[in-house]
């Protein structure tokens, strides 16, 4: 069964007198452990796109499926424990909370699902040794570098164990060192087992994925099957 | 998870306000001066009511003490200045009292007297003589602690006995027993026959303990107590004065009257029968009525005004105080509006937010509250020793004060916090 499984989801802005529409009538199944690209020109509706992947917007019409439930008519406080329990976010520009340092960081969505201090920090020490910050337990974000940032916002995305992962251009904001270090840690989520769902310009990670969801006009252009 | 929840939440509002160290600081002076003035407020009220209530354990509820008072000058003939003058109240006035009012329960004659003890050879003492009767213990809060106090035997046959309170008893006989000793006084000699003390009366706890009992002006130790037919006798009512080369005499038989009824309902009514009954009996002004109810009610009334007057200090420094607060949540809510939306995207509810940014304000707020009584508890000893007036601090009016910076805090914490958490996520993810 399909992870996320999205039918004729439109969303349309009202500004001022004008409905101008984001998304037309989408529809898109993911399976467990898919690599999806998500590309296309600005204004293509890609951001509405992850918004609504990541239930931190509602569709205007049409129904969102995530891991069998219907998310798309869940009120504030449902889509919360959604967002906590089953989405992993990662940033442009990696989003760390600037006065917590990395173990805090990484503990914050396990927080707010109430584990218990211990049991999260020990979790949240695990996955910061997972992706290489074995020796930045304690610093602040503003004491590291792009590229350690990002891998602690992957962390923070793996805190609580998602469904799914939405990436937002990982490595817009990096260096092409620090981008390749990113996606190799990215192929490994996917190699062991999990959902990608990335929106990105960079032809290089839409070569890594395993399907290219090219939007345009706010509608499903063309779908690439990188499978082999 | 609770406690853990609270930790992280109080740990984070201490960074954020620790990062804006002067910004916190001012926030909460407002705070600091509103809980400060409602600490001074009940420590001065509380002062003033426990200062009444003793006057009125002193003075007696159902008491009413007539007093003789000085009548103003007459100036009509300046030739007149070696004739005597006689004023005040009289022993046909407490016999008038006792036999045409009924509700008077006791009728107390008193004569007062300055003079100096000795006992031996040892340095003189500064007393003042109470010529009174046996039924002065009725209207009086004192009790006695040796031997007895003034019998009817002493009044009918002016005994030479005397009653002494316990201050004279320390300073005058130091280690002896002063009962069955001869005191001597105005040249006669008076035998001891009770000790007596004052109920505690005088001992105010102010802010920083006790506050010694006033001394009064004349330096006065205490009361020797003597029937009032031996005062009469013994001690003459003229009072000569020389000043100016001029002689004058006065003369007056009784300093105080003092009327007690059953109940105090009674005090108010009988205040206007005696005033009647007075004023038939004396052409001048020269006594006066004091109601230790009426000093009670009076008492009150001061307190109101300052209840008022500081009340509506700490109620505006409150309200500026708390609009200081908001004013700064809201700026450091729209400063961190992208930390809210990273928030918001790792799975925070609405009320999640809101209980961060309450705690925080609830938390500077608290902090001006912990000042504001450090700081209120030392104003009302300044009060105290530089106003002259008693101050108490409870641990009531401490409890109070937290409980309003608290109530502050939520109050004006609330519309910040509330703002914080319906902000769309999408927009403050995407806020620089």
């Amino acid at each position: 069964m399909a992870v996320v499984d999205i039918r004729k989801l439109s969303k349309t802005y009202q500004l001022g007198s004008v409905q101008v529409p984001a998304l037309q009538e989408v529809d898109l199944q993911i399976e467990p452990g898919q690599f999806v690209a998500v590309m296309g020109p600005s204004g293509s509706g890609k951001s509405t796109l992850l918004n609504l992947l990541g239930c931190l917007d509602r569709p205007t019409s049409g129904r969102y499926y995530l891991g069998g439930e219907d998310v798309s008519r869940l009120d504030d406080d449902r889509l919360s424990l959604i967002r906590g329990k089953r989405i992993g976010f990662i940033f442009q520009s990696y989003n760390l909370i600037g006065q917590l340092n990395v173990v805090e960081n990484i503990q914050l969505p396990m927080f707010y699902q109430g584990f218990s201090e211990q049991a999260s920090a020990e979790h949240a020490e695990q996955l910061a040794v997972t992706v290489g910050l074995a020796d930045r337990l304690k610093h602040r974000p503003s004491e590291l570098s792009g590229g350690q940032q990002q891998r602690v916002a992957i962390a923070r995305a793996l805190a609580n164990d998602p469904v799914i992962i939405l990436a937002d251009e990982p490595t817009g904001n990096l260096d092409s060192a620090s981008g390749a270090e990113i996606l190799a840690i990215l192929g490994r989520l996917h190699t062991a087992g999990k959902t990608l769902i990335i929106v990105t310009h960079d032809t290089e990670i839409a070569a890594r994925a395993q399907r290219i969801v090219q939007l345009l006009d706010g509608q499903v252009e063309e779908e690439l099957d990188n499978r082999d | 998870m609770f406690l853990f929840r609270l930790k992280h939440i109080i740990r984070l509002g201490v960074k954020s306000l620790w990062m804006h160290r002067l910004r916190s600081t001012l926030t909460t002076l407002g705070i600091v001066f509103g809980v400060c003035s409602v600490i001074a407020m009940l420590a001065i009220g509380e002062g003033a009511s426990r200062e009444a209530q003793d006057a009125i354990v002193q003075l007696g509820s159902t008491n009413l003490i007539i007093e003789t008072v000085k009548p103003p000058e007459e100036k009509t003939d300046t030739g007149n200045r070696q004739g005597m003058k006689e004023y005040g109240l009289t022993y046909d006035d407490a016999e008038s009292i006792r036999n045409t009012i009924p509700d008077a329960q006791v009728v107390v004659p008193i004569r007062e007297i300055d003079q100096k003890a000795r006992y031996l050879t040892r340095p003189e003492v500064a007393i003042k003589i109470i010529g009174t009767i046996p039924w002065y213990t009725e209207i009086s809060p004192i009790r006695v602690i040796r031997g007895r106090f003034l019998s009817s035997v002493d009044l009918q046959y002016r005994l030479a006995v005397c009653v002494i309170d316990d201050h004279i008893a320390r300073k005058l006989f130091a280690f002896d027993d002063p009962l069955g000793l001869d005191v001597k006084i105005h040249g006669s000699y008076y035998r001891v026959v009770g000790i007596v003390s004052k109920a505690r009366h005088s001992e105010m706890t102010g802010a920083f303990g006790t506050i010694p009992a006033p001394v009064s002006q004349s330096g006065v130790v205490g009361n020797v107590y003597i029937p009032l037919t031996t005062a009469r006798c013994r001690f003459p009512e003229l009072d000569y004065r020389f000043s100016g080369g001029n002689r004058s005499a006065e003369k007056v038989e009784l300093q105080k009257i003092t009327v007690k009824v059953d109940s105090s309902e009674q005090v108010l009514p009988l205040r206007d029968i005696l005033d009647a009954l007075l004023a038939r009996l004396h052409k001048k002004q020269d006594y006066n009525i004091v109601v230790p109810l009426e000093l009670l009610r009076q008492a009150a009334r001061t307190r109101r005004i300052f209840s008022i007057v500081l009340g509506s200090i700490a109620a505006i420094s409150l309200l500026v105080g708390g609009i200081g607060i908001m004013n700064i949540m809201l700026a450091t809510v729209s400063e961190r509006t992208r930390e809210i939306g990273i928030r918001r995207a790792l799975g925070a509810r609405k009320r999640d937010i809101i209980v961060q940014f309450l705690s925080e304000t609830l938390l500077l707020t608290l902090a001006g509250g912990v000042i504001g009584i450090i700081l209120g508890s030392l104003i009302p000893s300044l009060v105290t020793y530089f106003g002259n007036m008693p101050t108490v601090i409870t641990s009531a009016s401490l409890v109070l004060a937290f409980g309003i910076s608290a109530a502050v805090g939520i109050t004006f914490g609330l519309y910040p916090a509330y703002r914080a958490a319906n902000m769309d996520p999408i927009e403050s993810l995407r806020h620089e």
